[in-house]
């Protein structure tokens, strides 16, 4: 009976649908690049902008500046206090978000055709003449305080950091990117300026804009938006030694539930085995029901709600990592289970079956990604973060068909590491052979 | 300077009802002879379908003493059918490059697939099969069963959050079984069994008690076709109980919970009033509330931020909080984090001298005028959205609420008045029919 309904499966396997995105390269008469999406069905935009660096960029006496920087950018600019600011955006339905990551600091932003200009004035004030008035620092400040006290209590804020400091040593990674309870204390309206003069700059810029506007509105848009950010701002760090040895470290953390992260060394974007890595993750646990972590970990053994791992090439490192949460009494047992499948794939790589499995689902599942005007803004500038081109959605599902199984069996032969396989539990666990930290 | 701004919007604004009236073309209802309610979404941009199967049950449909079926069972639908092997629907899905999922609540219990439009066939097919046919081993109950206490563990028993926010709601609901979690009390979820979740399937799982929800790049009648050919054939339950649920009483006392734990950094206050929700062809009071919230506490220009943060630096948040669709009574939700200094004591003072004020003060014309104005544009950035509006259709028409509801609802907004939301306020913000909660570290931690 199955075997029947497979094959009626196989049979309407036909083309897939296709991303109908179709990305201009534009530049601006000031010569701004950007990548643009027209679409003029809906009356409005959105516009993505990434710089690249982020919370990388603190000076080394002023940790967590960036971040309470960016939380400050809409807090009041220009001649409007925060509250002005922010009625005036409420006015314009218009939405802007400032965000920031050890990568990059982002802005996304949503405006209907109506009053565009009216949005990008108020964006071009955050983004060039934020105040910084006393009073919203000391505001924000406190809301960035009251989250690390939570996170020293979260189990999976606890693993990460532990992870980090463990994995990048010295290097501005291993920092947690909002700073430290004294750290944030600490921070002066200058370490803000100067967060601000780090990582607002032109050189580091990346563009992404999709909806109701042609290449010339853009064009003046940009030019408008850009004409008063510095040109450059703080170089950017070397690269990060990642040294993880195997092993387990506990975290001991009174909660019933242990959370693990786990890793090594990963493979960056531009290697030319990271299409074969990335296809082999997907089969080992990126995602879905059908991975062999999930399969193995929650299917068969019910011993999690959900197991994964990812590939984490960042700008200055690349990561392996993997996650799963399981009750004290059992964690021991899942740990034993992924590192038996860490090995497994090492060892022997993937079935036939499962790299077709894999190829038809990561395929089809392309073009799903791009729906919505901000999303495909956001992947967008991703793209160009990631030095891309602009053919690549038209190339990418092509490189993931080429992968084969003997370059999977290559790969996880060089990519998985099993005897540095390390695993950071938070919680209560049982039964671990481990030195607790 | 501002003055003109908002002169300028009201002429852009009104070209947009036109416009706005996009979304509801878009839309075709209709329902099949076995009782299944159809909607269709139609955005032909992508060529990708979202095919939904919503349920008219959820948890508040469970028997006492079985809580956590309604999600358990959710989970065992990914199990084995007379013709699929367990695991092998979402396997499918997958290897059609697509993604599936599936979701519980109070009120409805529903099924996804995402996935290229020319796919939607195979879906219904499996989709139709599930309803009916599911085919358990006593290893899936058991092993089934361990994932969901793992869930449990994780969302409830290592957050203190969400450990308060069960008992936040366990004290507000004392005779209706939205009192009860999702995903069940613990020491229910260790007995669930075979016959538990079998009784569950029987009773609830029918083309009667569903509505499909289709979005994306479709054409109704291709919907109806499909829909007729692979739903069309199972028979209607005729024994489907009536949606009856054990009402709460008026709420004459006040309730405080706290609930003390070592995880917790930092210390809040919530506060929860029973509220009406939105009912068929009467959906004001319930739009009145929606503003309320909004109002309160809907970020920095809400009027509890200006008391609470700006004219006091009281609370380091605050927000409020009102789910509207619902089938029975809600609750209308303000939470305040104090800043370092202020207890929770002081923190809940200045809160009712806050919402006391506000009722006196009244309601800012400009405040209001600037949420009308941010929903009207709302209905704009939605059509960019299908599988947000399916969404919409799917919680509203399980939640007692029909096709036409949805579509008023807001020209509804537009309409309320400031005398509405004050009377909404007076209505609702009452001492006497809330509950007060503090979420605190233990006291070890603060001696």
């Amino acid at each position: 009976m199955t075997r029947i309904f497979a094959a009626l499966v196989s049979l309407c396997l036909a083309a897939p649908a296709w991303a109908d995105v179709t990305i201009k390269e534009v530049t601006s008469p000031g010569g701004v690049d950007a990548w643009l999406v027209e679409d003029h069905s809906i009356p409005f935009m959105a516009l993505e902008l990434r710089f690249r660096g982020g919370t990388s960029l603190d000076a080394d006496d002023a940790r967590g500046a960036t971040n309470l920087m960016v939380g400050l950018l809409e807090e009041g600019a220009g001649e409007l206090d925060a509250r002005a600011f922010a009625r005036e955006l409420e006015g314009l339905a218009a939405s802007i978000s400032f965000d920031s990551s050890d990568d990059d600091v982002s802005v996304s932003a949503r405006f209907l055709s109506e009053n565009r200009e009216d949005a990008v004035r108020l964006l071009k004030l955050a983004l060039t003449q934020p105040r910084f008035d006393e009073d919203a620092v000391e505001r924000v400040r406190q809301q960035v305080l009251s989250g690390l006290r939570s996170d020293a209590r979260d189990p999976n804020k606890l693993a990460g950091e532990a992870f980090a400091a463990m994995a990048y040593g010295t290097h501005p990674y291993a920092r947690p990117e909002q700073g430290t309870i004294t750290s944030v204390s600490a921070l002066t309206r200058e370490d803000l300026i100067d967060a601000h003069l780090r990582t607002i700059a032109r050189d580091r810029l990346f563009i992404g804009a999709v909806g109701d506007i042609t290449e010339e509105e853009l064009g003046t848009l940009l030019d408008d938006l850009l004409s008063a950010i510095p040109e450059t701002g703080a170089s950017f760090p070397d690269p990060a030694e990642v040294t993880i040895d195997g092993g387990v470290t506990v975290v001991p953390f009174d909660t019933p539930q242990s959370v693990a992260l786990f890793g090594h060394r990963g493979i960056d974007r531009d290697d030319p085995d990271f299409f074969p890595a990335f296809v082999m993750n997907h089969i080992l646990g990126g995602g879905g029901f059908e991975s062999r972590l999930m399969t193995e970990v929650r299917e068969k053994r019910g011993l999690t709600y959900g197991v994964y791992s990812y590939l984490l090439p960042k700008d200055l490192a690349a990561v392996y990592l993997g996650s799963v949460a399981s009750a004290n009494d059992r964690m021991a047992e899942a740990i034993d289970v992924i590192r038996a499948e860490w090995a497994r794939m090492a060892e022997a790589g993937v079935t036939a079956e499962e790299l077709d499995a894999a190829k038809t689902y990561l395929t089809g599942a392309y073009p799903l990604r791009f729906d919505g005007h901000g999303r495909i803004a956001s992947i967008m500038t991703g793209m160009q973060l990631q030095g891309l081109g602009v053919d690549y959605i038209t190339t990418r599902n092509a490189k993931v068909e080429a992968v084969t199984v003997e370059d999977i069996a290559r790969v996880a032969a060089r990519v998985m590491q099993p005897d540095n396989l390390h695993f950071v539990v938070v919680g209560q666990p049982e039964g671990l052979d481990v030195a607790t930290e | 300077m501002l003055r003109a701004i908002a002169l300028s919007l009201s002429f852009a604004f009104a070209g947009w009802s036109a416009q706005a009236q996009d979304i509801n073309d878009a839309v075709t209802s209709f329902e099949l002879d076995n009782g299944m309610q159809v909607v269709v979404i139609e955005d032909h941009r992508v060529p990708v379908v979202q095919h939904m199967l919503w349920y008219r049950a959820g948890s508040a449909d469970e028997p006492i003493g079985s809580s956590g079926v309604a999600h358990f069972l959710e989970h065992l639908l990914f199990k084995a059918t007379d013709s699929l092997a367990a695991g092998e629907l979402s396997a499918t899905v997958a290897a059609n490059g697509g993604r599936d999922n599936a979701f519980t609540s109070w009120d409805y219990t529903a099924y996804f697939q995402r996935v290229a439009a020319d796919r939607l066939d195979l879906m219904m097919r499996m989709e139709a099969d599930r309803m009916v046919n599911i085919r358990l081993t006593d290893r899936d109950i058991v092993t089934e069963r361990q994932v969901i206490i793992e869930e449990r563990n994780q969302r409830i028993e290592n957050n203190p959050r969400g450990l308060f926010g069960e008992q936040m709601n366990a004290a507000q609901f004392l005779n209706h079984r939205y009192g009860v979690p999702i995903i069940g009390w613990m020491h229910e979820m260790e007995t669930l069994d075979m016959e538990d979740v079998m009784a569950f399937y029987d009773v609830h799982y029918s083309p009667n008690n569903t509505v499909l929800i289709v979005s994306g790049d479709v054409e109704p009648e291709e919907v109806r076709t499909l829909a007729e050919k692979y739903y069309g054939p199972i028979p209607a339950n005729p024994a489907l109980p009536e949606r009856v649920r054990s009402e709460e009483p008026p709420q004459r006392a006040e309730r405080r919970v706290i609930y003390r734990d070592a995880r917790v950094a930092q210390p809040y206050l919530q506060r929860s009033y029973l509220a009406p929700e939105r009912d068929a062809g009467v959906q004001e009071k319930a739009a009145a509330l929606t503003f309320l919230a909004e109002i309160l506490g809907g970020g920095t220009t809400s009027y509890l931020a200006e008391k609470l943060q700006f004219d006091n630096q009281v609370a380091v948040y605050v927000g409020a909080f009102y789910r509207g669709v619902s089938l029975d009574d809600t609750s209308f939700d303000v939470l305040v984090v104090p800043a370092p200094d202020i207890s929770l004591e002081e923190a809940e003072a200045a809160l009712d001298a806050a919402l006391a004020q506000f009722v006196q003060d009244g309601v800012d014309a400009d405040q209001l005028e600037r949420i009308k104005m941010q929903l009207r544009a709302s209905e704009i950035y939605a059509r960019d959205n299908a599988e947000g509006i399916a969404g919409r259709y799917g919680r509203a028409l399980t939640s007692g609420l029909t096709v036409e509801d949805v579509q008023a609802w807001p020209q509804i907004l537009q309409t309320v008045t400031e005398e509405d939301i004050i009377e909404a306020a007076r209505a609702v913000l009452r001492r006497e029919a809330s509950v007060t909660g503090w979420l605190m570290q233990a006291e070890e931690a603060i001696q």
